[in-house]
């Protein structure tokens, strides 16, 4: 029998760049040190992207993207399809989980610097990411045709049409129309299952590929050292990848099989919206933040468009960063982890304010232990 | 068992926990998705008759048949002579495509496969491996306007 395998190994590795691949494979390491956990995040985030792709294909097969038949489509899957509830539920889970790993990954990588040369283009096309995450939550958000959805689009698309100068045109584009209607659950879908999957792919392949050439990023204060130890990306780290991600999808079943996902009431163009109706999580901070904001113009530019210029401002600061911080390697507190954390502070400040509840600061507070257990449980073991 | 040695045993029992751990893994996956496949069976409301129109409906005198909806499925109904109208399955019995009647030629016809039927049903040439099935039909008074073609299961 393995005989019969290293025959059919060497048959392939005539044929196929076998041996290349496996090179590339074990060519990179990954240090060991006492923040080697970090390391974990961005795998943790690409296994719950994969479960959304895979899921998502299996929603397509019974999903009918029209306003007369979209609500009742995903209430079919939840009610008549086999197993469907858990396919849903499993998705809109890891919409979840993926936005928050990929939210921690980003602020790990921000605060340990990883973003500095030569990985400028791995920090850039993460971002963008990150981005592209948040518009296939929004965009998915809309698909199943509930009130929740419904509104949630209506003011998200209401709010982009606040831009100055191309916000008429960009509202027009988003709801591939004046309204929030069926055309623009069509436009939607077609975001969410071929244009944003591609720009993804594209993204993911270039992150991936800088990342599994140049190696993980060292801490500055690491760097340099010949005392960092390491281990084999493979297959030793990616076994420990394995193991984590098993536990994520157990994780994941457990979630979406005790609290499967709602469905709500079909979207009624014509009902009032709820009482305290707000977006997904990731959103809240920039929803509260114009709540606060007063209706008025000032120069034609409504105050409305200020905070929206200014988290897109902030978003184009964030994929600049690493051209703007020139020196890097500087110890705590540097200007550029204080803004980050003054950043992450409002954000969760705000996320508080929009539930009227602590919860948000101890889920923040949560993860943070979490972590710090993981780094003291996993830090600097390992081969040398 | 001595004369294998005490690693290799234990190997082999990590190796046969940690295939079982993967089979089982595999399993918990594999036995929703093919379920989550499997289209679920809808069940449809049942239809006892429909109303093909009235005897001198158009169509009934243009084309000499109408294909209705019964319940989910066609059914055509052919006007073999002024007071002679009948109904069949509308799905060929070869590969489930729409026949037509072809009023020159008095005969039931698949374009898909050139399959023929008599005005009885029957598979006379071609493909096609058995009779349409027929259907009842019942030409209903409507007080002064022309009698309306009921199509109902035999």
């Amino acid at each position: 029998m393995a005989g019969r395998g290293v025959r059919l190994a060497a048959w392939l590795g005539e044929r196929l760049p076998l041996q290349f691949l496996r090179e590339q494979a074990e060519h990179k390491t990954v240090p060991v040190h006492r923040t080697s956990v970090f390391y974990f995040l961005g795998g943790m985030t690409l296994f719950f992207f994969v479960v959304q792709v895979a899921t998502g294909i299996l929603l397509m097969l019974y999903y009918r993207p029209s306003a007369d038949e979209a609500f009742e489509s995903v209430e079919f899957i939840m009610t008549t399809v086999a197993f469907g509830w858990l396919v849903r539920s499993i998705h809109s889970w890891s919409a979840n989980l993926v936005i928050f790993f990929a939210l921690l990954h980003l602020a790990t990588v921000y605060f340990m610097k990883a973003y500095r040369a030569p990985r400028e283009i791995t920090w850039v096309t993460g971002c963008l990411l990150f981005f592209v995450l948040l518009a296939f939550g929004f965009s998915g958000y809309l698909l199943p045709w509930n009130q929740l959805a419904f509104f949630a689009t209506k003011v998200g698309t209401d709010i982009a049409g606040s831009v100055p100068f191309v916000g008429e045109w960009l509202l027009r584009f988003l709801r591939g129309g004046d309204r929030v209607g069926g055309g623009t659950l069509s436009r939607f879908y077609g975001w969410h299952v071929a244009i944003l999957p591609a720009i993804a792919t594209l993204l993911l392949g270039i992150h991936l590929a800088q990342v599994q050439r140049q190696g993980m990023s060292v801490p500055p204060e690491l760097e340099g050292r010949d005392a960092v130890r390491s281990m084999k990306f493979f297959p030793d780290f990616l076994l420990r990848d394995l193991f984590g991600w098993i536990l994520a999808l157990g994780v994941l079943a457990a979630l979406a099989a005790l609290f499967p996902w709602e469905l709500g009431e079909k979207a009624d163009p014509f009902a009032p919206a709820y009482a305290n109706i707000r977006p997904e999580w990731y959103f809240v901070f920039m929803f509260e933040t114009l709540k606060l904001v007063p209706g008025g113009s000032i120069a034609g530019i409504e105050f409305e468009a200020i905070p929206i210029l200014l988290f897109g401002g902030v978003g184009g600061l964030l994929i600049a960063v690493p051209f703007l911080d020139r020196r890097p390697a500087r110890r705590w507190p540097s200007g550029f982890s204080v803004a980050g954390l003054l950043a992450l502070g409002y954000a969760v400040g705000m996320t508080a304010q929009g539930y009227r509840s602590w919860t948000p600061v101890y889920a923040v507070l949560a993860t943070g232990i979490v972590l710090g257990i993981l780094r003291v449980g996993t830090g600097g073991r390992g081969r040398a | 068992m001595h004369a294998t040695g005490p690693s290799l045993t234990r190997r082999r029992l990590i190796d046969w926990f940690l295939g079982t751990s993967a089979g089982a893994l595999l399993a918990w996956i594999a036995y929703p998705l093919v379920r989550f496949l499997s289209p679920p069976h809808v069940p449809e409301a049942a239809t006892h008759h429909v109303e093909a129109g009235a005897v001198n409906d158009p169509e009934f005198l243009a084309r000499g048949f109408r294909i209705v909806r019964f319940g989910a499925d066609p059914v055509i109904v052919v006007r073999v002579a002024p007071d002679d109208y009948r109904a069949f399955s509308a799905t060929c019995t070869h590969l489930d495509c729409i026949v037509e009647y072809q009023q020159a030629q008095r005969r039931i016809w698949c374009n898909c496969h050139n399959g023929e039927y008599d005005l009885l049903g029957r598979n006379v040439a071609g493909p096609p491996p058995r009779p349409l099935q027929r259907f009842e039909v019942d030409l209903v008074a409507r007080g002064d306007q022309a009698p309306t073609v009921v199509v109902s299961r035999s």
